[in-house]
Protein backbone atom coordinates (compact mmCIF):
# COMPACT_ATOMS: atom_id res chain seq x y z
CA UNK A 1 0.00 0.00 0.00
CA UNK A 2 1.27 3.17 -0.95
CA UNK A 3 0.60 6.42 1.66
CA UNK A 4 -2.35 8.04 -0.17
CA UNK A 5 -3.86 4.73 0.16
CA UNK A 6 -2.69 4.45 4.03
CA UNK A 7 -4.53 7.29 4.27
CA UNK A 8 -7.57 6.41 2.54
CA UNK A 9 -7.70 3.72 4.03
CA UNK A 10 -7.30 5.59 7.86
CA UNK A 11 -10.56 7.63 6.97
CA UNK A 12 -12.57 5.66 5.65
CA UNK A 13 -14.42 4.56 8.31
CA UNK A 14 -15.25 7.73 9.66
CA UNK A 15 -15.66 9.66 6.62
CA UNK A 16 -18.90 6.45 5.67
CA UNK A 17 -19.97 7.20 9.45
CA UNK A 18 -20.30 10.69 8.95
CA UNK A 19 -23.66 10.97 6.85
CA UNK A 20 -25.58 8.81 9.42
CA UNK A 21 -23.81 10.36 12.05
CA UNK A 22 -24.99 13.52 11.31
CA UNK A 23 -28.68 13.17 10.95
CA UNK A 24 -28.55 10.81 13.82
CA UNK A 25 -27.20 13.26 16.34
CA UNK A 26 -29.44 16.10 14.74
CA UNK A 27 -32.46 14.16 14.61
CA UNK A 28 -32.45 11.37 17.12
CA UNK A 29 -29.86 12.12 19.90
CA UNK A 30 -30.18 15.83 20.15
CA UNK A 31 -34.17 15.87 20.81
CA UNK A 32 -33.56 12.67 23.40
CA UNK A 33 -31.85 15.40 25.33
CA UNK A 34 -34.09 17.76 24.28
CA UNK A 35 -36.86 15.78 25.39
CA UNK A 36 -35.87 15.44 29.16
CA UNK A 37 -35.37 19.37 29.09
CA UNK A 38 -38.52 19.99 27.31
CA UNK A 39 -40.19 17.60 30.19
CA UNK A 40 -39.73 20.32 32.29
CA UNK A 41 -41.24 22.94 30.64
CA UNK A 42 -45.08 24.04 29.90
CA UNK A 43 -45.30 24.98 26.16
CA UNK A 44 -48.34 26.70 23.63
CA UNK A 45 -47.01 25.37 20.52
CA UNK A 46 -43.40 25.92 19.46
CA UNK A 47 -42.27 29.05 20.47
CA UNK A 48 -44.00 29.58 23.81
CA UNK A 49 -42.13 27.76 26.56
CA UNK A 50 -42.38 28.31 30.46
CA UNK A 51 -40.01 26.51 33.09
CA UNK A 52 -42.51 24.41 35.50
CA UNK A 53 -39.61 22.31 37.36
CA UNK A 54 -41.37 18.79 38.21
CA UNK A 55 -45.28 20.05 37.60
CA UNK A 56 -45.69 18.21 34.60
CA UNK A 57 -44.82 15.21 36.54
CA UNK A 58 -46.79 15.81 39.50
CA UNK A 59 -50.03 16.85 37.13
CA UNK A 60 -49.23 13.50 35.47
CA UNK A 61 -49.84 11.41 38.29
CA UNK A 62 -52.85 13.21 39.49
CA UNK A 63 -53.99 13.57 35.33
CA UNK A 64 -57.67 11.16 35.57
CA UNK A 65 -57.16 11.08 31.29
CA UNK A 66 -53.43 9.38 31.94
CA UNK A 67 -54.22 6.89 34.24
CA UNK A 68 -57.21 6.00 31.85
CA UNK A 69 -54.83 5.72 28.83
CA UNK A 70 -52.51 3.89 31.11
CA UNK A 71 -55.17 1.35 32.39
CA UNK A 72 -56.28 0.91 28.50
CA UNK A 73 -52.70 0.52 27.18
CA UNK A 74 -51.55 -1.85 29.70
CA UNK A 75 -55.02 -4.05 29.21
CA UNK A 76 -54.46 -3.70 25.82
CA UNK A 77 -50.65 -5.41 25.88
CA UNK A 78 -51.50 -8.06 28.54
CA UNK A 79 -54.79 -9.46 26.42
CA UNK A 80 -52.85 -9.19 23.17
CA UNK A 81 -49.62 -11.04 24.20
CA UNK A 82 -51.33 -13.56 26.20
CA UNK A 83 -53.57 -14.28 23.02
CA UNK A 84 -51.04 -13.52 20.48
CA UNK A 85 -48.16 -15.43 21.22
CA UNK A 86 -49.26 -18.73 22.00
CA UNK A 87 -51.79 -18.51 18.85
CA UNK A 88 -48.62 -18.29 17.04
CA UNK A 89 -46.58 -21.03 18.26
CA UNK A 90 -49.14 -22.89 18.01
CA UNK A 91 -49.72 -22.49 14.08
CA UNK A 92 -45.83 -22.68 13.72
CA UNK A 93 -45.72 -26.01 15.94
CA UNK A 94 -48.68 -27.31 12.68
CA UNK A 95 -46.90 -25.92 10.36
CA UNK A 96 -43.88 -27.14 11.20
CA UNK A 97 -44.94 -30.82 10.83
CA UNK A 98 -43.32 -32.34 8.31
CA UNK A 99 -45.58 -34.04 6.32
CA UNK A 100 -47.85 -30.60 6.01
CA UNK A 101 -48.29 -29.78 2.36
CA UNK A 102 -49.02 -26.33 1.15
CA UNK A 103 -46.74 -25.19 3.85
CA UNK A 104 -45.75 -21.94 1.38
CA UNK A 105 -49.27 -21.15 0.98
CA UNK A 106 -50.21 -21.66 5.12
CA UNK A 107 -47.26 -19.36 6.05
CA UNK A 108 -48.23 -16.50 3.04
CA UNK A 109 -51.49 -16.63 4.37
CA UNK A 110 -50.85 -16.40 7.84
CA UNK A 111 -47.90 -13.50 7.59
CA UNK A 112 -50.31 -11.65 4.73
CA UNK A 113 -51.95 -9.29 7.35
CA UNK A 114 -48.59 -8.18 7.82
CA UNK A 115 -48.44 -6.20 4.20
CA UNK A 116 -51.08 -4.23 5.43
CA UNK A 117 -50.61 -1.08 7.02
CA UNK A 118 -51.99 -0.18 10.93
CA UNK A 119 -54.24 2.38 8.98
CA UNK A 120 -55.85 0.49 6.42
CA UNK A 121 -55.93 -2.54 8.61
CA UNK A 122 -57.44 -0.07 11.15
CA UNK A 123 -60.03 0.98 8.34
CA UNK A 124 -61.32 -2.00 6.85
CA UNK A 125 -61.97 -3.76 10.24
CA UNK A 126 -63.68 -0.51 11.29
CA UNK A 127 -66.19 -1.56 8.56
CA UNK A 128 -66.40 -5.39 9.58
CA UNK A 129 -67.58 -4.15 13.09
CA UNK A 130 -70.22 -1.93 11.26
CA UNK A 131 -73.54 -2.97 13.13
CA UNK A 132 -76.35 -4.96 11.22
CA UNK A 133 -73.97 -5.66 8.33
CA UNK A 134 -70.03 -5.49 9.49
CA UNK A 135 -69.33 -9.64 8.76
CA UNK A 136 -67.46 -9.55 12.14
CA UNK A 137 -70.46 -8.93 13.87
CA UNK A 138 -72.85 -11.26 11.67
CA UNK A 139 -70.23 -13.72 12.17
CA UNK A 140 -70.65 -13.23 16.31
CA UNK A 141 -74.08 -13.06 15.94
CA UNK A 142 -74.00 -16.33 14.21
CA UNK A 143 -72.13 -18.07 16.74
CA UNK A 144 -74.19 -16.81 19.78
CA UNK A 145 -77.17 -14.61 18.83
CA UNK A 146 -78.07 -13.71 22.48
CA UNK A 147 -74.70 -12.47 23.34
CA UNK A 148 -73.85 -10.24 20.02
CA UNK A 149 -77.60 -9.51 18.88
CA UNK A 150 -76.76 -7.88 15.38
CA UNK A 151 -77.11 -4.33 16.31
CA UNK A 152 -74.15 -4.91 19.00
CA UNK A 153 -71.88 -1.75 18.14
CA UNK A 154 -68.54 -2.90 18.82
CA UNK A 155 -66.97 0.55 18.48
CA UNK A 156 -69.66 2.71 20.37
CA UNK A 157 -70.01 0.88 23.46
CA UNK A 158 -67.25 1.06 26.10
CA UNK A 159 -66.85 -2.20 27.07
CA UNK A 160 -66.20 -3.21 23.57
CA UNK A 161 -64.16 -0.92 21.96
CA UNK A 162 -60.76 -3.03 23.40
CA UNK A 163 -62.19 -6.49 22.80
CA UNK A 164 -62.49 -5.20 18.89
CA UNK A 165 -58.90 -3.50 19.09
CA UNK A 166 -57.30 -6.90 20.67
CA UNK A 167 -59.44 -9.46 18.36
CA UNK A 168 -58.24 -6.75 15.16
CA UNK A 169 -54.43 -6.91 16.96
CA UNK A 170 -54.33 -10.34 16.96
CA UNK A 171 -55.22 -10.69 13.27
CA UNK A 172 -52.79 -8.43 12.28
CA UNK A 173 -49.62 -9.32 14.21
CA UNK A 174 -50.33 -13.48 14.76
CA UNK A 175 -48.73 -14.22 11.55
CA UNK A 176 -46.36 -11.98 12.14
CA UNK A 177 -44.66 -13.51 15.26
CA UNK A 178 -45.32 -17.38 14.14
CA UNK A 179 -42.65 -15.89 10.93
CA UNK A 180 -39.71 -15.59 14.04
CA UNK A 181 -41.52 -19.22 15.65
CA UNK A 182 -41.01 -21.23 12.55
CA UNK A 183 -37.56 -19.79 11.64
CA UNK A 184 -36.86 -21.38 15.62
CA UNK A 185 -38.37 -24.39 15.25
CA UNK A 186 -36.63 -25.27 12.22
CA UNK A 187 -33.68 -24.46 14.27
CA UNK A 188 -33.97 -26.70 16.70
CA UNK A 189 -31.95 -29.86 16.58
CA UNK A 190 -33.44 -32.97 15.38
CA UNK A 191 -31.15 -35.10 16.95
CA UNK A 192 -32.47 -34.10 20.13
CA UNK A 193 -36.01 -35.22 19.34
CA UNK A 194 -34.82 -38.60 18.13
CA UNK A 195 -32.94 -38.63 21.76
CA UNK A 196 -35.92 -38.35 23.35
CA UNK A 197 -38.37 -40.33 21.01
CA UNK A 198 -35.45 -42.84 21.79
CA UNK A 199 -35.83 -42.42 25.55
CA UNK A 200 -39.72 -42.50 25.25
CA UNK A 201 -40.78 -39.44 26.14
CA UNK A 202 -44.41 -38.55 24.63
CA UNK A 203 -44.97 -35.48 22.59
CA UNK A 204 -46.01 -33.40 25.40
CA UNK A 205 -42.19 -33.80 27.20
CA UNK A 206 -40.41 -33.38 23.96
CA UNK A 207 -42.16 -30.18 23.75
CA UNK A 208 -41.36 -29.07 27.37
CA UNK A 209 -37.78 -30.48 27.27
CA UNK A 210 -36.59 -29.86 23.70
CA UNK A 211 -38.66 -27.49 21.73
CA UNK A 212 -39.18 -25.11 24.67
CA UNK A 213 -35.48 -24.21 25.74
CA UNK A 214 -34.60 -24.44 22.06
CA UNK A 215 -37.03 -21.74 21.01
CA UNK A 216 -36.80 -19.83 24.20
CA UNK A 217 -34.26 -16.76 22.88
CA UNK A 218 -36.92 -16.24 20.22
CA UNK A 219 -40.01 -16.60 22.60
CA UNK A 220 -38.13 -13.78 25.00
CA UNK A 221 -37.18 -11.78 22.14
CA UNK A 222 -41.18 -11.95 20.91
CA UNK A 223 -42.46 -11.65 24.38
CA UNK A 224 -40.19 -8.15 24.62
CA UNK A 225 -40.95 -6.88 21.41
CA UNK A 226 -44.48 -7.68 20.88
CA UNK A 227 -45.33 -6.02 24.37
CA UNK A 228 -43.16 -2.57 23.56
CA UNK A 229 -44.83 -2.54 19.85
CA UNK A 230 -48.44 -2.98 22.13
CA UNK A 231 -47.05 -0.13 24.68
CA UNK A 232 -47.27 2.09 21.67
CA UNK A 233 -50.67 1.43 20.81
CA UNK A 234 -51.98 4.42 18.38
CA UNK A 235 -53.22 3.91 14.99
CA UNK A 236 -56.49 0.99 15.14
CA UNK A 237 -57.93 2.88 17.82
CA UNK A 238 -57.36 6.04 16.27
CA UNK A 239 -58.89 5.07 13.18
CA UNK A 240 -61.47 2.93 14.37
CA UNK A 241 -62.82 5.63 16.89
CA UNK A 242 -62.70 7.91 14.31
CA UNK A 243 -59.87 10.01 15.59
CA UNK A 244 -61.70 9.90 18.39
CA UNK A 245 -60.97 8.09 22.00
CA UNK A 246 -64.05 6.15 21.82
CA UNK A 247 -67.13 6.04 24.65
CA UNK A 248 -65.92 6.91 27.37
CA UNK A 249 -62.54 7.51 26.53
CA UNK A 250 -62.72 3.52 26.56
CA UNK A 251 -60.13 3.34 23.62
CA UNK A 252 -57.55 6.26 24.89
CA UNK A 253 -53.83 5.30 24.80
CA UNK A 254 -50.99 6.56 26.02
CA UNK A 255 -49.42 7.50 23.05
CA UNK A 256 -53.08 9.00 21.69
CA UNK A 257 -53.25 10.95 24.73
CA UNK A 258 -49.56 11.94 23.97
CA UNK A 259 -50.78 13.07 20.53
CA UNK A 260 -53.70 14.83 21.74
CA UNK A 261 -51.54 16.68 24.40
CA UNK A 262 -48.66 17.87 22.47
CA UNK A 263 -49.95 18.21 19.11
CA UNK A 264 -53.94 18.79 19.25
CA UNK A 265 -54.03 21.25 22.80
CA UNK A 266 -50.11 22.10 22.17
CA UNK A 267 -48.18 21.46 24.92
CA UNK A 268 -45.14 20.09 23.98
CA UNK A 269 -43.83 20.09 27.10
CA UNK A 270 -46.12 17.93 28.82
CA UNK A 271 -46.60 15.87 25.58
CA UNK A 272 -42.64 15.13 26.15
CA UNK A 273 -43.46 13.78 30.16
CA UNK A 274 -46.02 11.86 29.03
CA UNK A 275 -43.27 10.10 27.00
CA UNK A 276 -41.00 9.97 29.10
CA UNK A 277 -43.09 7.85 31.33
CA UNK A 278 -43.74 5.65 28.79
CA UNK A 279 -40.46 4.60 28.09
CA UNK A 280 -40.19 4.31 31.63
CA UNK A 281 -43.07 2.27 32.20
CA UNK A 282 -41.43 0.07 28.44
CA UNK A 283 -38.08 -0.21 30.45
CA UNK A 284 -39.86 -1.64 33.90
CA UNK A 285 -41.74 -4.12 32.07
CA UNK A 286 -39.04 -5.28 29.78
CA UNK A 287 -36.76 -5.64 32.51
CA UNK A 288 -39.20 -7.44 34.55
CA UNK A 289 -40.18 -9.79 31.51
CA UNK A 290 -36.39 -10.56 31.23
CA UNK A 291 -36.08 -11.42 34.71
CA UNK A 292 -38.85 -14.41 35.24
CA UNK A 293 -37.92 -15.66 31.95
CA UNK A 294 -34.45 -16.02 33.48
CA UNK A 295 -32.65 -14.44 30.45
CA UNK A 296 -30.39 -12.14 32.71
CA UNK A 297 -29.09 -15.04 34.77
CA UNK A 298 -27.66 -17.75 32.01
CA UNK A 299 -26.37 -16.00 29.17
CA UNK B 1 -45.87 -48.86 5.96
CA UNK B 2 -49.65 -47.36 6.54
CA UNK B 3 -49.73 -44.52 9.02
CA UNK B 4 -51.97 -45.80 12.15
CA UNK B 5 -55.03 -45.03 12.69
CA UNK B 6 -54.76 -42.66 15.06
CA UNK B 7 -51.77 -40.36 13.06
CA UNK B 8 -54.29 -39.90 10.28
CA UNK B 9 -56.94 -38.87 13.35
CA UNK B 10 -54.28 -36.19 14.57
CA UNK B 11 -53.60 -35.21 10.59
CA UNK B 12 -56.49 -34.44 10.13
CA UNK B 13 -57.01 -32.20 13.10
CA UNK B 14 -54.07 -30.75 12.30
CA UNK B 15 -54.89 -29.70 9.07
CA UNK B 16 -58.46 -28.76 9.65
CA UNK B 17 -56.76 -26.03 12.12
CA UNK B 18 -54.47 -24.71 10.11
CA UNK B 19 -57.05 -24.63 7.36
CA UNK B 20 -59.52 -23.02 9.94
CA UNK B 21 -56.88 -20.22 10.34
CA UNK B 22 -55.91 -19.62 6.70
CA UNK B 23 -59.73 -19.44 6.59
CA UNK B 24 -59.86 -16.77 9.15
CA UNK B 25 -57.16 -15.26 7.97
CA UNK B 26 -57.39 -14.53 4.20
CA UNK B 27 -61.57 -13.91 4.96
CA UNK B 28 -61.24 -9.83 5.79
CA UNK B 29 -58.83 -9.74 2.53
CA UNK B 30 -61.01 -11.48 0.04
CA UNK B 31 -64.32 -9.30 1.89
CA UNK B 32 -62.20 -5.84 0.65
CA UNK B 33 -61.91 -7.26 -2.71
CA UNK B 34 -65.06 -8.56 -2.69
CA UNK B 35 -66.48 -4.94 -1.92
CA UNK B 36 -64.54 -2.84 -4.29
CA UNK B 37 -65.90 -4.56 -7.33
CA UNK B 38 -69.63 -4.12 -5.84
CA UNK B 39 -72.34 -1.79 -6.97
CA UNK B 40 -72.60 0.76 -4.16
CA UNK B 41 -76.85 -0.93 -3.67
CA UNK B 42 -75.04 -4.33 -3.41
CA UNK B 43 -72.63 -3.38 -0.87
CA UNK B 44 -74.31 -5.02 1.90
CA UNK B 45 -76.92 -6.84 0.23
CA UNK B 46 -73.91 -9.63 -0.91
CA UNK B 47 -71.41 -11.10 1.48
CA UNK B 48 -68.53 -11.23 -0.75
CA UNK B 49 -68.98 -10.87 -5.13
CA UNK B 50 -72.31 -9.87 -6.54
CA UNK B 51 -73.70 -11.10 -9.29
CA UNK B 52 -73.00 -7.38 -11.25
CA UNK B 53 -69.90 -6.37 -11.21
CA UNK B 54 -68.82 -2.74 -11.07
CA UNK B 55 -66.16 0.33 -10.96
CA UNK B 56 -68.67 2.45 -8.99
CA UNK B 57 -66.12 2.34 -5.78
CA UNK B 58 -63.31 3.45 -7.80
CA UNK B 59 -64.90 6.61 -9.86
CA UNK B 60 -66.49 7.45 -6.30
CA UNK B 61 -62.93 7.26 -4.99
CA UNK B 62 -61.00 9.81 -7.15
CA UNK B 63 -64.02 12.07 -7.39
CA UNK B 64 -64.08 12.14 -3.60
CA UNK B 65 -60.06 13.20 -2.81
CA UNK B 66 -57.11 13.49 -4.51
CA UNK B 67 -56.08 9.83 -4.75
CA UNK B 68 -53.50 9.84 -7.71
CA UNK B 69 -52.07 13.13 -5.56
CA UNK B 70 -51.75 11.08 -2.54
CA UNK B 71 -49.69 8.04 -4.07
CA UNK B 72 -47.83 10.39 -6.25
CA UNK B 73 -46.54 12.16 -2.55
CA UNK B 74 -46.65 8.46 -0.45
CA UNK B 75 -44.06 7.57 -3.80
CA UNK B 76 -42.24 10.26 -3.69
CA UNK B 77 -41.55 10.38 0.19
CA UNK B 78 -41.03 6.58 0.86
CA UNK B 79 -38.87 5.99 -2.46
CA UNK B 80 -36.45 9.14 -0.81
CA UNK B 81 -36.79 7.57 2.77
CA UNK B 82 -35.84 3.94 1.47
CA UNK B 83 -32.75 5.32 -0.79
CA UNK B 84 -31.48 7.45 1.78
CA UNK B 85 -31.77 5.13 4.53
CA UNK B 86 -30.62 2.08 2.52
CA UNK B 87 -27.13 4.24 1.29
CA UNK B 88 -26.82 6.00 4.99
CA UNK B 89 -26.73 2.80 6.80
CA UNK B 90 -25.37 0.21 4.69
CA UNK B 91 -22.31 2.63 4.47
CA UNK B 92 -22.15 3.01 8.26
CA UNK B 93 -22.74 -0.59 8.82
CA UNK B 94 -19.57 -1.42 6.40
CA UNK B 95 -17.65 0.92 8.88
CA UNK B 96 -18.79 -0.80 11.61
CA UNK B 97 -18.09 -4.05 10.34
CA UNK B 98 -15.15 -3.75 8.78
CA UNK B 99 -12.67 -1.29 10.15
CA UNK B 100 -11.00 -0.54 13.45
CA UNK B 101 -11.03 2.63 14.11
CA UNK B 102 -11.40 4.91 17.63
CA UNK B 103 -14.86 5.76 18.68
CA UNK B 104 -16.47 2.64 17.28
CA UNK B 105 -17.50 1.16 20.92
CA UNK B 106 -19.16 4.61 21.15
CA UNK B 107 -21.04 4.60 18.16
CA UNK B 108 -22.26 1.34 18.77
CA UNK B 109 -23.39 2.33 22.38
CA UNK B 110 -24.74 4.99 21.30
CA UNK B 111 -27.26 3.85 19.24
CA UNK B 112 -28.06 1.13 21.38
CA UNK B 113 -29.12 3.02 23.67
CA UNK B 114 -31.46 5.30 21.47
CA UNK B 115 -32.73 2.13 20.23
CA UNK B 116 -34.27 0.89 23.36
CA UNK B 117 -36.00 4.61 23.48
CA UNK B 118 -39.50 4.64 21.93
CA UNK B 119 -40.00 7.08 18.87
CA UNK B 120 -42.21 8.98 20.40
CA UNK B 121 -40.49 10.29 23.22
CA UNK B 122 -38.80 12.86 20.60
CA UNK B 123 -42.06 13.53 18.83
CA UNK B 124 -42.33 16.85 20.98
CA UNK B 125 -38.59 18.09 20.25
CA UNK B 126 -38.56 16.88 17.06
CA UNK B 127 -41.72 19.15 16.13
CA UNK B 128 -39.76 21.98 17.64
CA UNK B 129 -37.11 21.01 15.44
CA UNK B 130 -38.79 20.63 12.17
CA UNK B 131 -40.45 24.16 12.78
CA UNK B 132 -37.42 26.02 13.50
CA UNK B 133 -35.62 24.68 10.31
CA UNK B 134 -38.79 25.62 8.36
CA UNK B 135 -40.24 22.30 7.20
CA UNK B 136 -43.27 22.23 8.68
CA UNK B 137 -46.10 20.79 6.40
CA UNK B 138 -43.20 19.60 3.95
CA UNK B 139 -42.12 16.49 2.42
CA UNK B 140 -38.35 17.60 3.90
CA UNK B 141 -40.03 17.38 6.99
CA UNK B 142 -40.96 13.66 6.55
CA UNK B 143 -38.25 12.62 4.79
CA UNK B 144 -35.53 13.75 7.11
CA UNK B 145 -35.89 12.16 10.13
CA UNK B 146 -37.34 9.42 8.14
CA UNK B 147 -33.86 8.85 7.26
CA UNK B 148 -32.51 7.75 10.02
CA UNK B 149 -32.55 4.11 10.49
CA UNK B 150 -30.54 2.87 13.92
CA UNK B 151 -31.90 -1.02 12.68
CA UNK B 152 -30.13 -0.58 9.28
CA UNK B 153 -27.61 -0.28 10.39
CA UNK B 154 -27.20 -3.09 12.74
CA UNK B 155 -29.13 -5.08 10.11
CA UNK B 156 -25.82 -4.12 7.30
CA UNK B 157 -23.20 -4.37 10.26
CA UNK B 158 -24.33 -7.96 11.25
CA UNK B 159 -24.37 -9.27 7.62
CA UNK B 160 -21.24 -6.85 6.76
CA UNK B 161 -19.45 -8.94 9.43
CA UNK B 162 -19.51 -12.40 7.27
CA UNK B 163 -17.75 -11.06 4.76
CA UNK B 164 -14.37 -12.21 4.32
CA UNK B 165 -11.77 -9.79 5.28
CA UNK B 166 -9.43 -12.14 2.37
CA UNK B 167 -11.93 -10.66 -0.39
CA UNK B 168 -10.99 -7.10 1.13
CA UNK B 169 -7.79 -7.62 1.30
CA UNK B 170 -7.28 -8.57 -2.26
CA UNK B 171 -9.33 -5.70 -3.45
CA UNK B 172 -7.05 -3.37 -1.68
CA UNK B 173 -3.95 -4.87 -2.81
CA UNK B 174 -5.30 -4.69 -6.66
CA UNK B 175 -5.82 -0.91 -5.81
CA UNK B 176 -9.00 -0.46 -5.36
CA UNK B 177 -10.25 2.68 -2.81
CA UNK B 178 -12.60 2.13 0.28
CA UNK B 179 -15.52 3.85 -1.33
CA UNK B 180 -14.95 0.84 -4.48
CA UNK B 181 -14.72 -2.19 -2.03
CA UNK B 182 -17.95 -0.99 -0.29
CA UNK B 183 -20.09 -0.50 -3.82
CA UNK B 184 -18.63 -3.32 -5.89
CA UNK B 185 -17.28 -5.64 -3.12
CA UNK B 186 -18.93 -5.94 -0.02
CA UNK B 187 -22.54 -4.67 -1.48
CA UNK B 188 -23.23 -7.32 -3.97
CA UNK B 189 -22.54 -10.12 -1.30
CA UNK B 190 -24.78 -8.78 1.17
CA UNK B 191 -27.43 -8.25 -2.19
CA UNK B 192 -30.48 -10.64 0.11
CA UNK B 193 -30.05 -8.10 3.06
CA UNK B 194 -30.38 -5.31 0.98
CA UNK B 195 -33.98 -6.49 -0.44
CA UNK B 196 -34.96 -7.28 2.81
CA UNK B 197 -33.81 -3.77 4.07
CA UNK B 198 -35.98 -2.22 0.95
CA UNK B 199 -38.97 -3.71 1.58
CA UNK B 200 -39.13 -3.24 5.61
CA UNK B 201 -37.67 0.56 4.95
CA UNK B 202 -40.30 0.91 2.28
CA UNK B 203 -42.97 -0.53 4.00
CA UNK B 204 -42.04 1.54 7.23
CA UNK B 205 -42.37 4.58 5.37
CA UNK B 206 -45.33 3.93 3.22
CA UNK B 207 -47.40 3.20 6.15
CA UNK B 208 -46.32 5.79 8.57
CA UNK B 209 -49.23 7.63 9.84
CA UNK B 210 -48.37 9.42 13.24
CA UNK B 211 -45.64 11.63 11.62
CA UNK B 212 -47.20 12.74 8.51
CA UNK B 213 -50.08 13.04 10.44
CA UNK B 214 -48.56 15.61 13.40
CA UNK B 215 -46.78 18.00 10.34
CA UNK B 216 -48.61 17.81 7.29
CA UNK B 217 -51.61 20.21 6.90
CA UNK B 218 -52.42 20.80 3.53
CA UNK B 219 -54.60 18.50 1.81
CA UNK B 220 -52.14 18.65 -1.83
CA UNK B 221 -49.24 17.72 0.69
CA UNK B 222 -51.33 14.54 2.01
CA UNK B 223 -49.41 11.08 2.13
CA UNK B 224 -51.96 8.06 1.14
CA UNK B 225 -52.52 6.64 4.97
CA UNK B 226 -53.69 10.77 6.27
CA UNK B 227 -55.12 10.95 2.52
CA UNK B 228 -57.37 7.92 3.02
CA UNK B 229 -58.55 8.89 6.78
CA UNK B 230 -59.24 12.30 5.86
CA UNK B 231 -62.16 10.09 3.48
CA UNK B 232 -63.33 8.02 7.14
CA UNK B 233 -64.41 12.08 8.29
CA UNK B 234 -65.44 13.06 5.31
CA UNK B 235 -68.01 10.30 4.03
CA UNK B 236 -68.64 7.91 6.49
CA UNK B 237 -71.18 6.37 4.30
CA UNK B 238 -69.05 6.07 1.25
CA UNK B 239 -67.84 2.49 2.13
CA UNK B 240 -66.92 1.52 -1.24
CA UNK B 241 -64.99 4.80 -1.83
CA UNK B 242 -62.95 3.87 1.47
CA UNK B 243 -62.62 -0.13 0.50
CA UNK B 244 -61.42 0.90 -2.68
CA UNK B 245 -58.84 3.23 -1.40
CA UNK B 246 -58.00 0.77 1.04
CA UNK B 247 -57.51 -1.86 -1.62
CA UNK B 248 -55.30 0.24 -3.85
CA UNK B 249 -53.44 1.54 -1.12
CA UNK B 250 -52.19 -1.89 -0.19
CA UNK B 251 -51.55 -3.14 -3.67
CA UNK B 252 -47.66 -1.67 -3.74
CA UNK B 253 -46.64 -3.15 -1.14
CA UNK B 254 -48.19 -6.80 -1.69
CA UNK B 255 -46.08 -6.59 -5.42
CA UNK B 256 -43.15 -5.35 -3.71
CA UNK B 257 -43.37 -8.33 -0.93
CA UNK B 258 -43.66 -10.93 -3.61
CA UNK B 259 -40.84 -9.90 -5.72
CA UNK B 260 -38.88 -10.10 -2.49
CA UNK B 261 -40.57 -12.61 -0.50
CA UNK B 262 -37.34 -15.11 0.15
CA UNK B 263 -35.30 -12.09 1.50
CA UNK B 264 -37.43 -10.81 3.51
CA UNK B 265 -38.52 -13.38 5.30
CA UNK B 266 -34.35 -14.66 6.31
CA UNK B 267 -33.48 -10.81 6.86
CA UNK B 268 -36.58 -11.02 9.82
CA UNK B 269 -35.45 -13.68 11.18
CA UNK B 270 -32.07 -13.50 10.66
CA UNK B 271 -31.05 -11.22 13.57
CA UNK B 272 -33.64 -13.14 15.88
CA UNK B 273 -33.16 -16.21 15.25
CA UNK B 274 -28.56 -16.30 15.20
CA UNK B 275 -27.94 -13.57 17.75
Amino acid sequence: MNNQHRLQHKMAPYIFVAPFLVLFAAFQAWPIIKSLMLAFYVTAGPKNAVFVGTKNFQFLLNDPDFFIAVKNTATFAFCSVLLQLPVALGLAILLSQKWVRGRDFFRLAFFSPQLVGSVFVGVLFSVLFVPQYGIIVQFLNWLSPDRFPLDTKFLADQNLVMPAIIMTALWMYAGHHMVYFLAALQAVDKDLYEAAQVDGASGAQQFRSVTLPGIRPVVIFTLLTSTIGSFQLFELPFIMLGQGSGPNKSGLTVVMYLYQTGFVTGDLGYASTVGWKLAFFVLIISLAQLKLTGALKNE
Amino acid sequence: MKPKTSTIAARGAVITLLVLAALVTLTPVVWLIAATTKNPDDFWSYYFFAPRLSNENFKALFAAIPFGLYVINSAFVTSSVVIIQLFFSSLAGFSLAKYDFKGRNVVTVLMLTTVMIPGQVIMAPLYEQIYRLGLMDTHAGLIIPGAVSVFGIFLFRQAMTQVPDEMIHAARIDGASEFQIYWGIVMPVVRPMVGAFCLISFMGAWNNFLWPQIILHTGSNFTLPIGLNSLVGLQQQQYGALMAGTLLSILPVVVLFLLLQKEFIAGLTSGAVKG
